[in-house]
């Protein structure tokens, strides 16, 4: 699969404290990964994980402190001219999580497409333009007389769908969709967990989907990258991740996902939940060792001195050899590499943190 | 538009509304109410209300009624233009701070903090008293100078608030540029404040202009309530019980202010839910959607 | 020990009256676990209002009751209430950063809550203070901490705390882990299960996350556009879903194991509330309407332990039911 974006290194501290304050927090530590075309990748943490610092800084809306962004090849970085940043913008368009104030109310919702079509297809006229809005419009699924209405008489909803569209109107190569359904009804994130499933197969747009909840990254994704504490903790594709999780974050956020269609846990479990009680941590000034440490039960004694590093998990590639000479089919290609930033998964201990 | 129906609605504001209307008319068509002509200086002075003067006269033999008419022209006209000015500098100076942040913040607070501290009505005396030409438009000039300051903080707070939407970061993101950002997408959803803020420096030029004319730094040939004042107090109006004199003028300028005071009530109402009238009439859908995370 | 009866809750607005809640009947027992679920608009939060008697202005309450210990909670005055809020029913908001005082520290929010009730000296105020915030697993040192000190997690604990002060029959709380992450959610979900088992109090909890009560309430209440669309055992209302609500929502859930299907959801958006349909109200969105549907209004009829309001399960109407 041919590469689109790739991540090297990224950094961002942010100065916190007074002027005279030397704190820095660390929302996102030397985050490496890369999205291919036409697939959707999920970006999956908790709160302070630095999942929407990732989204900013691929949207340009922040620079990073360190480390760089490459689309196509190129550094983000080096696009000074204001038409290399509106190119940009619309090959890697954002979507925000709040459909209540995502869009300006005292506008009709046609506004915020027919802006960006004059601002990033200028080669249009007047009526080219209001015939591309109705045809973006039709793609996520709102009829054309909506572009009509104002945001306050569209649903929840309806009003992520306008988001989308106006991502859509400049042709794009990734879409950056933070939490999109995270304030949306359950009932309704279906649609739209469709929608961008759609947008892959039948437009080629690859998306980044940024979120917490691992069901619905599960129900979209190809891929998932799971972020802790500013720092990549486990990469791969996402039914091999959640199948076999490797990093005990990874699990811990596995088991505690509520499945109504599971049975109930049982009441070893239960006890053992009320005893987790850690909560991920702002991460200030952090001295090296792995940043789960605090909840970790299998740690060793280099967790605490060295911090991990993202590496492929040489374990995979073994099993996929023996699986070929057994004759089986083995999933050893490129994108089935899993990555983990674990001393002990690293090891090749078989890691069992969290049931 | 929303503001014609929060005013219908809001009692307090359709009296203002009504009182406003009532002081464009004399202003715009003086000579239908007032007959007489305000400056001609022929009539016996000092006279008491009659049928012929129906406030009387005053102590150089001017029509006391016909003043009061001909001079609410000039009181419109420097509360609608100091007005009018002083909210658009100080929308631009307050939004673009906010918006901009950084060190355009910290320069545009400077300068606007500056002009906040020094005290108001000594400043407009030295100016008013330092430039000769004492007329309106310097008069206008003069307000605006000294006032876009106190609403410019306002409209930065707003706009701080507002500066986290999302769909300004979609704006920017799109590729906007910021004086788009600040023109079509922020100073729209701030209508209601600013005109709130209008009618507010409206007000206030009302009085600080009559308070300058009143201290004789205005053009004291000119019609106008407050130079209406200047003359009473010239003539000893009051000691010598014409009071009428002083009273005509203070009473329009407290009806003036009125209006405009209680017209801002309907903004107050727009701009902050809370405050809507409770009976009956509300919009409680969104109480159900607000009930969503 | 709880009985809500017929209770309706109606709203004057510009478009006319909403009847944000219509005739919701049931009960909790002693120790008994209530999740309330529905999506945005449905009335849960209101009726959770309305059995609470906090509802303001234009809404009111214009039908049935609300019988807690045999006395109607909306017949009574505000001194009277008073004296039972907290004391016997307490009520945990649903964003601590919005319910507690920011400038005033969770020890004196507990004093006040203390004092408000009858307990004035201050040893008994730090010892009680101390011994709920330990129920709930925060350090007593933080008795002294502001909000904003605390993490969401805690802040979410320390309200829970606060409405344990006098080991209340019953708590109310409304969607008390929409704010937090999921591991929190599930940590913050055992701790209050573990406490109802322990202090042996009632818990009606509303929430929008059908998923999240599924292990820990025992019974269910599915609300839509004000009514009761489904009532009544957990498990068994996740094992055999009656209502086509019931059955949208579970299915709306992508799992996490097993094999991976495409979904539907369901497409389409609540009713008007201004506006009472004649017939079902969940007709535009039904997978299974049928013509009378349009007509008559369901009522709640039993099936197996479970009341349903849906004309599939009324026998005359539509032949065999589903």
């Amino acid at each position: 699969m041919t590469e689109l974006l790739r991540a090297d290194n990224l950094t961002r501290h942010f100065k916190i404290g007074g002027t005279l304050s030397r704190r820095t927090l660390h929302a996102v530590d030397d985050v490496s990964f890369s999205i291919g075309e036409r697939e959707i990748v999920a970006l999956a943490g908790e709160s302070g994980s630095g999942k929407s610092t990732v989204a900013r800084l691929l949207a340009r809306l922040y620079k990073p402190t360190g480390g760089q962004v490459l689309f196509e090849g190129k550094p983000i970085s080096a696009i000074r001219s204001r038409r290399d940043k509106l190119r940009y913008s619309g090959q890697v368009p954002m979507v925000f999580q709040d459909p209540f104030s995502s869009t300006n109310p005292v506008f009709r919702v046609s506004h915020g497409v027919l802006r960006v079509l004059k601002l990033h297809r200028p080669e249009l006229s007047a009526r080219e333009r209001q015939a591309e809005a109705q045809r973006v419009f039709e793609v996520v699924g709102l009829g054309a007389d909506m572009l009509q209405r104002y945001p306050h008489e569209l649903s929840g909803g309806q009003r992520q769908r306008v988001g989308f569209a106006q991502a859509l109107a400049t042709k794009p190569k990734l879409i950056l969709a933070d939490e999109p359904v995270s304030m949306l009804d359950v009932s309704i994130r279906i649609g739209l967990l469709n929608l961008m499933t759609k947008l892959r197969d039948s437009e080629g747009v690859s998306i980044l989907y940024i979120t917490h909840d691992i069901a619905s990254a599960r129900y979209v994704a190809d891929r998932l990258i799971v972020m802790y504490a500013g720092q990549i903790a486990e990469v791969g594709p996402i039914e091999d991740v959640l199948a076999g999780p490797k990093h005990p974050y990874t699990q811990l956020l596995l088991s505690a996902v509520p499945d109504p269609k599971a049975p109930p846990p049982s009441a070893a479990a239960l006890a053992a939940a009320v005893g987790e009680r850690g909560e991920p941590p702002k991460v200030i000034d952090p001295v090296p060792g792995c940043r789960f440490l605090p909840r970790c039960p299998v740690s060793t004694d280099i967790c605490g001195k060295v911090t991990p590093e993202l590496r492929v998990l040489t374990a995979t590639r073994e099993i996929a050899g023996a699986a070929a000479a057994a004759g089986e089919v083995a999933v050893a290609t490129d994108e089935a590499t899993r990555e983990v930033a674990c001393h002990v998964a690293q090891s090749g201990v078989d890691v069992k943190a969290f049931s | 538009m929303r503001f014609l129906r929060a005013i219908r609605r809001n009692g307090k504001a359709t009296t203002g509304a009504i009182l406003l209307a009532v002081f464009v008319l004399l202003a715009m068509f003086p000579g239908l109410f007032a007959h007489k002509d305000p400056n001609a200086e022929i009539y016996p002075r000092n006279l008491g209300p009659s049928a012929q003067h129906l406030f009387g006269t005053t102590g150089l033999g001017q029509d006391l009624y016909a003043q009061a008419v001909y001079g609410t022209r000039q009181v419109l006209v420097i509360a609608f233009a100091a007005g009018l000015f002083t909210t658009l500098i100080a929308a631009a100076v307050g939004v673009a701070a906010a918006y901009l942040g950084g060190t355009w913040d910290g320069t545009l607070n400077l300068l606007t903090d500056v002009l906040l501290v020094i005290p108001l009505f000594p400043l407009l005396i030295v100016i008013a008293a330092y430039v000769h030409n004492s007329g309106t438009v310097v008069l206008i000039a003069v307000l605006t100078f000294t006032g876009w300051s106190y609403t410019a903080r306002q409209l930065r707070s707003q706009a701080l608030s507002l500066r986290n939407r999302d769909f300004l970061a979609a704006a920017k993101a799109r590729g906007e540029r910021a004086i788009y950002i600040i023109a079509v997408e922020i100073l729209p959803t701030m209508s209601s404040l600013l005109v709130a803020a209008f009618l507010t420096n409206a007000l206030y030029a009302v009085l600080f202009a009559s308070s300058l004319q009143f201290v004789g730094l205005g053009d004291p040939n000119a019609n106008s309530w407050g130079t209406m004042l200047y003359w009473a107090q010239n003539n000893e109006a009051l000691q010598a019980g014409y009071y009428l004199q002083a009273l005509v003028p203070g009473a329009a300028i407290a009806l003036l202010g009125a209006a405009f005071a209680l017209l801002n009530y309907a903004f107050d109402e727009i701009t902050n839910p809370a405050l809507r009238p409770v009976r009956g009439r509300q919009r409680t859908r969104r109480l159900a959607g607000l009930s969503r995370a | 020990m709880l009985e809500v009866s017929g209770l309706t809750v109606e709203y004057a607005t510009q478009n006319g009256t909403v009847r944000a809640v219509d005739d919701v009947s049931f009960t909790v027992g002693r120790g008994e676990f209530l999740g309330i679920v529905g999506e945005s608009g449905c009335g849960k939060s209101t009726l959770l209002f309305g059995i609470a008697q906090l509802l303001s202005p234009p809404a009111r309450i214009t039908a049935g009751s609300v019988t807690f210990a045999g006395k109607n909670l909306v017949a009574m005055t505000d001194k009277q209430l008073a004296a039972i809020r907290w004391r016997n029913l307490s009520v945990v908001m649903q964003s601590a950063m919005n319910a507690l005082n920011p400038v005033k520290s969770v020890g004196a929010q507990f004093a006040d809550a203390l004092r408000a009730h009858g307990v004035s000296s201050r040893k008994p105020i730090v010892a009680r203070s101390a011994e709920v915030l330990r129920m709930v697993g925060i350090d007593p040192v933080h008795l002294k901490s502001y909000p904003h000190q605390l993490s969401g997690g805690m802040r979410q604990r320390a309200m829970i705390a606060m409405a344990l002060l006098f080991t209340p029959d019953l708590v109310i709380m409304d969607e008390p882990t929409s704010a937090l992450d999921v591991v929190a959610q599930r940590s913050l979900m055992v701790q209050i299960k573990e406490l109802q088992r322990e202090l042996g109090f009632a818990i009606i909890f509303v929430t929008h996350d059908m998923s999240l009560v599924s292990h820990f309430s025992d019974n269910l209440l599915v609300m839509y556009a004000g009514q009761i669309a489904e009532i009544g055992g957990t498990r068994q209302i996740f094992a055999s879903p009656l209502h086509p609500y019931s059955r949208g929502l579970l299915e709306a859930f992508p799992g996490i194991r097993g094999p991976k299907v495409p979904l539907k959801g369901i497409p389409g958006a609540p009713p008007d509330l201004s506006v009472i349909p004649n017939g079902c109200r969940f007709l535009p969105r039904c997978p299974l309407k049928k013509d009378e549907c349009a007509i008559t209004q369901p009522a709640l009829v039993e099936r197996d332990g479970v009341a349903v309001r849906c004309l599939l399960y009324v026998p005359e109407s539509l032949g065999a039911a589903q």
